[in-house]
């Protein structure tokens, strides 16, 4: 089963890490992501810039509605995410458990919807 | 005449497969998921229509010497045919080609007692995953394992029964979609998924012992199931202190069950109870256990609790209660597992073996650390120390405090009656 594992954060503890924290963590990440593909479960994984460079695009009656960052507020951001081949729940979720910022975050996974082929 | 007799046989026929429904089908689902690839919906429609089979069937062929294996045999075969029909739908060939390789493999070896036991197993970690959400994995053991019906467990959990057959639908699609294994965890999650199998058992006992709202035999009946699964438990995992705590605890909680209730459904406190009453074969059982799990080495937090239960079942009178070992008890219960009501309990614990003072200076401190703010039982128990230490009006405000708290109607009834007695200068009404 291929699942998506979101990252999410606060972006304000990232930033309020110095160059060698950050640093330290981008390289767990990198492990991490090696170790997934030498294992046959690593799928595409990525970053993302954080909230200040998002665009939030709504379409209401025809019109194109466009602002900036995301519309709430909300605690924890979206910081990144994998996406990963498992056998099963458990097996993601041990992944998931591997992901450096489920130590301050929190990992969401979500099984990817396969639409039956046309 | 003979009409008469065909139909009392008939009568009986049906009388019997209902036994072997209710006894049977449980065990039966729970082989059925793993022989139909974790598919709980096709399992449980599967096996409905081979009791349907059943039903036509066995009052003339007679009932087969092995229902179950009858029943999964059936259900399977059915499950077979309807993937066949199917086949020409791309997406599940697949499917029908895992079946019929399961298919050909002797039955035999599977239907054995111990494949069964792994398959309630697997049945019950599945349905307590932690990723579902734990009043879901408290229905689908009782649907699942127990056997129960919906209307029964909605009854029981005082939801209208659309939700509570919501709440199972939600489930077993999480643990379709989600991709929830249908296995015993390995090893290293065991101890893990075991805390939230023995969490799901003992929440069914609680509710069922606990509240005293709602009908009394379906509540009975939540707690005889949720000791029949710690049973289950304790008989599959047989190296597992804490199964065995958890079984004892309810044993011996149960055991007082026919002491609790006075005359008038008022709620009778452990000091009063007539111990006579309690059933000395639960007491006994829950008491052996306890030496078991305590022999077994470090002693979890169940095993504690079933320790200090104990306790208070080898006392024959409430006067000869050990409470200086059951305060022992609770702070060991207190390091391993710190909460204000374990710190509470410990509290009336230290009062009954060193006095009310003693007590009372613990209960301070957890009010003024603004602990436990909406619990009733808090300025219940101090109330009591306070009217036992002649201070009644303190004892008093304490009462008003604690029924203002108190939810459930027997417990209020006994707190009014409390305070009656301490504004009447301690005369009974």
């Amino acid at each position: 089963m291929e699942y998506m594992l979101l990252l999410y954060e606060r972006e304000s503890d990232w930033q309020a890490l110095s160059e060698d924290e950050k640093g330290a963590i981008m390289r767990e990440y990198f492990a991490l992501s090696d170790s997934i593909r030498q294992s046959g479960h690593y799928r595409a994984g990525n970053p993302l810039h954080p909230t200040t460079a998002a665009t939030t695009v709504r379409v209401r009656e025809g019109k194109t509605l466009t602002t900036d960052g995301p519309f709430a507020e909300t605690r924890e951001q979206l910081g990144g995410y994998y996406l990963i081949d498992a056998k099963d729940l458990d097996e993601a979720i041990a992944i998931a458990a591997r992901v450096p910022g489920a130590r301050t975050g929190s990992v969401e996974i979500r099984p990817i919807l396969r639409l039956p082929p046309k | 005449m003979e009409d008469a007799t065909t139909t009392a046989r008939q009568g009986e026929v049906r009388r019997e497969i209902d036994r072997v429904y209710r006894e049977e089908s449980p065990r039966a689902l729970a082989t059925l998921i793993r022989l139909l690839g974790g598919d709980f919906d096709l399992a449980e429609e599967m096996l409905q229509e081979a009791f349907a089979i059943a039903l036509a069937a066995w009052p003339s062929s007679g009932i087969p010497t092995n229902p179950r294996a009858w029943l999964i045999t059936t259900a399977r075969h059915k499950a077979l045919d309807g993937l066949r029909r199917r086949s020409r739908f791309e997406e599940k060939r697949q499917e029908l080609g895992v079946l019929a390789r399961q298919a050909e493999t002797p039955t035999d070896d599977d239907l054995e007692e111990r494949i069964f036991g792994d398959d309630r197993l697997r049945l019950i970690f599945t349905c307590c995953h932690p990723s579902l959400a734990v009043e879901a994995q408290v229905a689908l053991t009782l649907r699942t394992l127990c056997g129960l019906t919906t209307e029964e467990i909605a009854r029981a959990f005082l939801v209208p029964v659309p939700t509570m057959a919501q709440r199972l639908v939600r489930a077993k699609q999480k643990i379709r979609t989600a991709g929830i294994p249908y296995r015993v965890p390995p090893v290293d999650l065991l101890p893990e998924r075991l805390d939230a199998v023995l969490c799901a058992i003992y929440l069914v006992f609680t509710e069922g012992y606990a509240a005293t709202s709602g009908d009394e035999l379906v509540r009975r009946e939540l707690c005889s199931e949720a000791i029949r699964l710690g049973r289950l438990v304790c008989q599959l995992l047989p190296g597992e202190a804490e199964a065995r705590g958890l079984l004892a605890l309810m044993l011996l909680h149960d055991a007082r069950s026919p002491a609790r209730r006075g005359p008038d459904g008022e709620l009778v406190l452990l000091d009063d109870q007539d111990r006579s009453l309690w059933d000395r074969q639960r007491r006994a059982e829950g008491t052996a256990l306890v030496a078991e799990a305590l022999r077994a080495g470090r002693a979890g937090s169940y095993v504690l609790q079933a320790a200090i239960a104990s306790e208070h079942a080898r006392a024959a009178r409430a006067a000869d209660t050990d409470w200086r070992r059951i305060a022992d008890l609770y702070s060991l219960l207190l390091q391993i597992h710190p909460s204000p009501v374990v710190e509470l309990n410990r509290a009336v614990a230290v009062a009954q073996a060193y006095g009310p003072a003693a007590g009372l200076k613990l209960m301070d401190r957890l009010e003024a650390r603004g602990e436990l703010p909406s619990y009733h039982l808090l300025p219940a128990a101090r109330a009591d120390l306070l009217r036992r230490l002649g201070r009644t009006q303190d004892a008093a405000a304490a009462y008003r405090r604690a029924i203002e708290l108190a939810s459930n109607e027997p417990e209020r009834r006994f707190l009014l009656r409390r305070l009656s007695e301490v504004e009447g200068g301690g005369t009974k009404p």
